[in-house]
């Protein structure tokens, strides 16, 4: 659970020099054997050490009709309150569908769409997974920025998430 | 479990309590934080000694009224009133704050005729006060009360246009939004009688679910000074929270003192 920040020198070696400044999200959402299983809400954001919470990514139902989907958005309840509350959905670039069971990976590129421009400083990314007829988990990222270099920072869930590594582009 | 000094809010929801029973008179919604632009809450209302529990009496919905964001008065949806509770939906077709409650003035008196012990009937007008009482009747005590009880459900982001104080009675100004409540934060509300900070006044604070502990877990607090009353709410949950206040500043000429209630259901989300 504790996020651990290591200087990755190989890890340069294996991100594209060629790559803008951002970060790269590797997240992995456990299989579950539970008798009734629905794929997890999942918010991923951005934390300032001081100001305004930015949404990166949201996957929720948008399938359902009448914008049923976005009743449970609240159930992603430190998100709702971080940001979600203030969005209107769909969000361009940020809402995306449920994903299943697995390894995903989403990248975020400095100055452009949702991440945009970041101010030095502190952050916190935040990734939080809400599930129907689930439970809810939610795992913290501190990171400075910009990073001094490739840098990994990893957690890993113990119920709705599984492994989780946010790299660093510098 | 019992205690007296609810029985003011009963009497005044229009009840038979017996005046050696006293009850908690609370408003229950589904959800108080909701998304979505087709959200609905429905409403729980009913007059009890545990919370959230339906065992005694219906609150009377005659004078429940729901406020829409935009400060205007909405709908009440699909009103019941059974046994225990009365029941009524609210259809959240406005993004922001709704305040759902009622608002109650009454009198309630007391005389002595003939060394008898008599009391002023209930729903007694200030207007009939000369006719009520005879005119060899002694110790009279007249209390006007006003009550009242009102919860707060929010669909997207919260808005302050429900909140705002009226100057009437006893009321909360919410320097803590009341749908931006948090277990382990500290949430700030200010107790207002006629529009002016109440210091000093009492305020009980009890977490729902009193069916499954030994014990009430119910806190007894004071506004400071400036009326300010700083919560600390250790665990998430709704609670039930009520106000009261007496004083001498009467409005109905004859009245001996004043009490005045604020009763407001809160949630109190994990963070």
């Amino acid at each position: 659970m504790r996020p651990n920040v290591l200087a990755a020198p190989i890890l340069l070696f294996a991100t594209s020099p060629a790559l803008a400044a951002g970060l790269d999200v590797s997240l992995t959402i456990p299989t579950l054997k539970v008798a009734e299983y629905h794929r997890p809400y999942i918010a991923i954001w951005l934390e300032p050490a001081s100001g305004e919470a930015k949404s990166l990514a949201v996957w929720y139902d948008m399938k359902l009709k009448d914008k049923e989907g976005e009743k449970w958005l609240r159930d992603v309840r430190t998100w709702w309150r971080k940001s979600g509350r203030t969005l209107s959905f769909p969000v361009d670039g940020v809402s995306g569908a449920t994903r299943a069971p697995g390894t995903h990976k989403i990248s975020f590129t400095a100055g452009k769409g949702p991440l945009g421009t970041l101010a030095p400083g502190q952050y916190e990314l935040v990734i939080e997974a809400a599930r129907e007829v689930g439970g809810r988990e939610l795992l913290r990222f501190p990171f400075q920025w910009p990073p001094k270099g490739a840098e990994v920072v990893k957690a890993a869930g113990s119920s709705e998430l599984g492994a989780v590594t946010v790299t660093l582009r510098r | 479990m019992f205690r007296k000094t609810a029985i003011v809010a009963a009497l005044l929801a229009g009840l038979m309590a017996s005046p050696t029973l006293a009850h908690r008179q609370w408003l229950l919604p589904s959800a108080t934080v909701l998304s979505g632009e087709k959200a609905w809450v429905t409403v729980d209302a009913a007059v009890s000694n545990d919370l959230f529990y339906f065992e005694h009496v219906p609150m009377r919905l005659d004078n429940m009224k729901v406020w829409q964001p935009d400060g205007s008065e909405g709908k009440l949806q699909n009103p019941a009133t059974g046994r225990y509770r009365s029941v009524f939906d609210v259809e959240l077709n406005q993004q922001g704050t709704w305040k759902i409650g009622t608002s109650m003035a009454g009198l309630m008196g007391s005389y002595k005729q003939g060394g008898e012990q008599k009391r002023l009937p209930r729903g007694a007008a200030a207007a009939d006060l000369a006719k009520l009482i005879p005119a060899d009747a002694t110790d009279v005590q007249i209390s006007e009360n006003t009550s009242r009880n009102e919860t707060f459900v929010t669909a997207g982001a919260p808005t302050t246009t429900v909140l705002k104080p009226t100057g009437k009675g006893l009321e909360v100004e919410w320097l803590t939004h009341p749908n931006d409540l948090v277990a382990g934060e500290t949430a700030k509300l200010r107790f207002l009688a006629d529009g002016k900070p109440a210091a000093g006044i009492d305020v009980e604070l009890v977490p729902g679910g009193v069916r499954y502990r030994d014990k009430l877990n119910d806190r007894a607090l004071k506004t400071d000074a400036n009326g300010v009353l700083a919560i600390d709410f250790a665990a998430p949950g709704m609670y039930w929270l009520e106000a009261q206040l007496q004083d001498k500043n009467t409005s109905v000429p004859g009245a001996t003192q004043r009490r005045l209630t604020y009763i407001t259901t809160l949630e109190v989300l994990a963070p």
